[in-house]
């Protein structure tokens, strides 16, 4: 029983590579079948996303396990194994568990602490559950994966802050805020940055979008698309007196709102909290507007400086996820020693034969008159017991089943075989 | 030991524990640690309860005249306000802010006498009750605007300066705490005129003459004053936020000023207090 992981990530291998070995829709379950009927695969999961294509499985040699992986995915998938091989990363054991714990607790990912990841692990691992692709081994690895991607969850700040400018703006904006949706988001100008802002303020909720762009026309198209109302540019200073959140994004060469003007709007807003944020470059609006009172202004470059810090932060706080996974590597590794029956059939066959010994010679000497032909009899009859006696649990011992750690604690303890262990 | 002491030291134990837990709580976030502290305050409040009220029972008026008792219905008032507080609006920190002061308030009171004295007859009146519980109340309501001016001010900070780090997660909106902010000083503010209007009317009737300018007198008028600023300034000024949180620190300082002046003077009408 080896645990064993073949893969390639958004590090190993560019997306013209990763889109190519995609198991998506109908190809997941087929590969899924054709993976697990390979001679030397008895367990398997495949978890297929778009940054990472992984292989986890239970093989008997992994030397062997790993050619015919890389056949079945070249064949699989039309690739020749020579790109294949150079994106591909294989890890074994105690490496693979480590692995997967990684990957399932978002350590692994490109945005490390992302929680996409866990959601499809857990997909990944139901799918195989119902193909029945897996067994003791790997359903003990994903479901100890998934808890150990919680406990970090719940005991690091690793999902914590936000680390795109879209998801920081939003973030500042629940710090000003209480309530997002009674608050309205003005779009000055367009720019994809400035719309993806839009939309993630719209997901979390807000009331109102207003969009004031120079020209009237493409204003009113892009209000159209957050179902929102499109004002005149002439008109914005104006319009801010009753909007919460602004996006600037203009291209304008000058600022286009100073602080007088912001002044006045605030006498307007009768001093409401407003939140300003100019993503465009050069900066459209003036910086000085910031030391106003209930006025947060935020460039580009401050969101950039919220979001780098929280990176920081979440990279701090991957440093105590490494130790939890090292922590539960060793949890998981001596519940996978005390899945090996060997010792135990050892002992149980001891201790059998030595009470078999112990009783023949005992008896051996009380009949001292005895014949060579009897004195073999006896000797055969007492080993004719002892083998069928420990046959049964031993055969019990030697199968792969769900509760195995049970059944060999269990069978130490009905034989006394705990003392000594070797 | 009587009953209201052993009640008043169980109490104590428990806001001690609190104040513990809140502490840890405010180095390392959780919410087990938060509902732990939650479960101990309550404990030493209904203990703190009991021990005022079998102290109302031995002494047969409400406990409110010694430093030792006033110090701790204070304690009691700020206790009440904060579980409200913690009810309605489920502010975290809140408690590791607030519940070291009430801590030290209740470590300073158990250190002071506890003997019972006679009242004197000026001060045997029912108005001895209203005027003081209303005044405590109101003062109590002014120490939490205080505390959450002070958090408003912290988050004020992170968010101007760009670099939102620290407590930046775990403190409130800044809007959020601006509401709480004006609501407790719109329950502090009418509890204090009624307490100046009580007082008043008590002083005519035991001294005849509403004011006698006795220093309290003249610091609960400049802290009415202040407050009635606040309240004015941002109905009609839209002072909120960041100035409406000075002014309730400015408020709630001067009532300290006002508590602790009078207290080292021991001059006036309040010298009992």
């Amino acid at each position: 029983m080896n645990i064993f992981v073949v893969g390639l990530n958004h590090k190993t291998a560019a997306v013209d590579v990763r889109e190519k070995l995609a198991f998506n829709g109908q190809k997941l379950e087929e590969g899924l079948m054709r993976i697990k009927t390979l001679p030397e695969v008895k367990e398997a999961v495949i978890l297929s996303t778009c940054n990472r294509v992984e292989m986890y499985t239970n093989v008997k040699d992994t030397v062997k396990a790993y050619e015919s992986i890389k056949d079945f995915i070249s064949e699989f998938h039309g690739l020749d194994r020579g790109s294949l091989e150079k994106s591909l990363y294989a890890y074994e054991n105690l490496a693979a568990v480590k692995h997967v714990f990684r990957v399932a607790s978002s350590l692994d990912s490109m945005v490390v602490g992302e929680p996409q990841i866990l959601g499809q692990i857990k997909d990944a691992f139901e799918f195989a559950l119902r193909k029945k692709t897996t067994g003791i081994l790997l359903n003990k690895l994903m479901k100890k994966a998934i808890s150990v991607a919680k406990r970090i969850r719940t005991e690091t700040k690793i999902a914590e802050n936000a680390v795109s400018i879209s998801f920081a703006a939003v973030e500042l904006a629940k710090k000003i805020f209480t309530d997002l949706s009674t608050k309205s988001v003005m779009l000055l100008g367009a720019g994809e940055m400035a719309e993806l802002a839009a939309k993630h303020l719209v997901s979390s909720g807000v009331k109102e979008v207003l969009v004031a762009n120079r020209t009237y026309e493409t204003g009113c198209s892009l209000a159209k698309e957050f179902n929102g109302r499109a004002v005149k540019f002439e008109n914005f200073v104006h319009e801010i007196a009753n909007t919460d959140i602004v996006i600037c994004s203009t291209g304008a060469s000058k600022y286009v709102l100073l602080k007088e003007q912001m002044h006045y709007v605030m006498k307007e807003r009768k001093h409401k909290p407003v939140f300003i944020i100019d993503i465009s470059v050069p900066r459209n609006i003036d910086p000085e507007i910031n030391n106003i009172d209930n006025v947060y202004l935020y460039d580009v470059d401050d969101i950039q400086g919220v979001v780098d810090s929280n990176v920081q932060g979440r990279q701090k706080e991957a440093e105590k996820a490494e130790a939890i996974i090292t922590d539960e590597i060793e949890t998981f590794q001596k519940w996978q020693s005390s899945l090996d029956s060997v010792p135990t059939i050892i002992a149980l066959r001891d201790r059998a034969d030595a009470i078999r010994k112990e009783e023949l010679e005992r008896l051996l000497n009380k009949l001292s008159g005895l014949g060579e032909k009897e004195k073999k009899d006896i000797e055969y009859m007492a080993n004719a017991i002892t083998n069928k006696l420990i046959h049964p649990p031993t055969a019990a011992l030697k199968e792969d089943a769900e509760d195995k750690d049970i059944l060999i604690a269990t069978i130490k303890r009905l034989y006394g075989l705990n003392e000594k262990e070797e | 030991m009587n009953t209201g002491t052993i009640f008043f030291e169980l109490a104590l134990t428990f806001y001690f524990a609190a104040t513990l837990i809140s502490i840890i709580a405010f180095f390392k976030s959780g919410k087990t640690m938060e509902k732990v502290m939650l479960l101990l305050v309550v404990l030493g409040f209904i203990l703190h309860t009991i021990s005022i009220i079998s102290r109302y029972a031995t002494a047969g008026y409400i406990p409110i005249t010694t430093p030792h008792e006033a110090t701790s219905f204070f304690s009691w008032c700020s206790v009440l306000l904060f579980l409200i507080l913690e009810l309605r609006y489920k502010i975290g920190l809140l408690g590791s802010f607030i519940m070291p002061i009430i801590f030290v308030l209740m470590l300073s009171s158990s250190m002071l006498s506890r003997s019972i004295k006679a009242l004197s007859p000026v001060l045997q009146s029912y108005w001895l009750g209203i005027h003081t519980v209303l005044a405590f109340l109101g003062n109590a309501a002014f120490a939490m605007a205080f505390g959450i001016g002070i958090m408003y001010l912290v988050q004020e900070r992170y968010l101007k300066s760009k670099h939102p780090s620290g407590l930046f997660q775990r403190l409130p909106s800044l809007q959020s705490l601006d509401e709480i902010n004006y609501r407790l000083i719109t329950i502090g503010f009418p509890l204090l005129t009624l307490a100046i209007i009580s007082g008043a009317l008590w002083a005519d009737k035991a001294w005849g003459g509403y004011l006698r300018g006795d220093p309290r007198e003249v610091w609960a008028l400049i802290t009415w004053l202040i407050y009635a600023i606040v309240l004015h300034a941002r109905l009609m000024a839209g002072w909120r936020g960041k100035r409406a949180a000075i002014l309730s620190i400015i408020g709630f300082l001067t009532i300290l000023i006002a508590f602790a002046g009078i207290k080292l003077l021991r001059k006036g009408l309040h010298v009992f207090l």
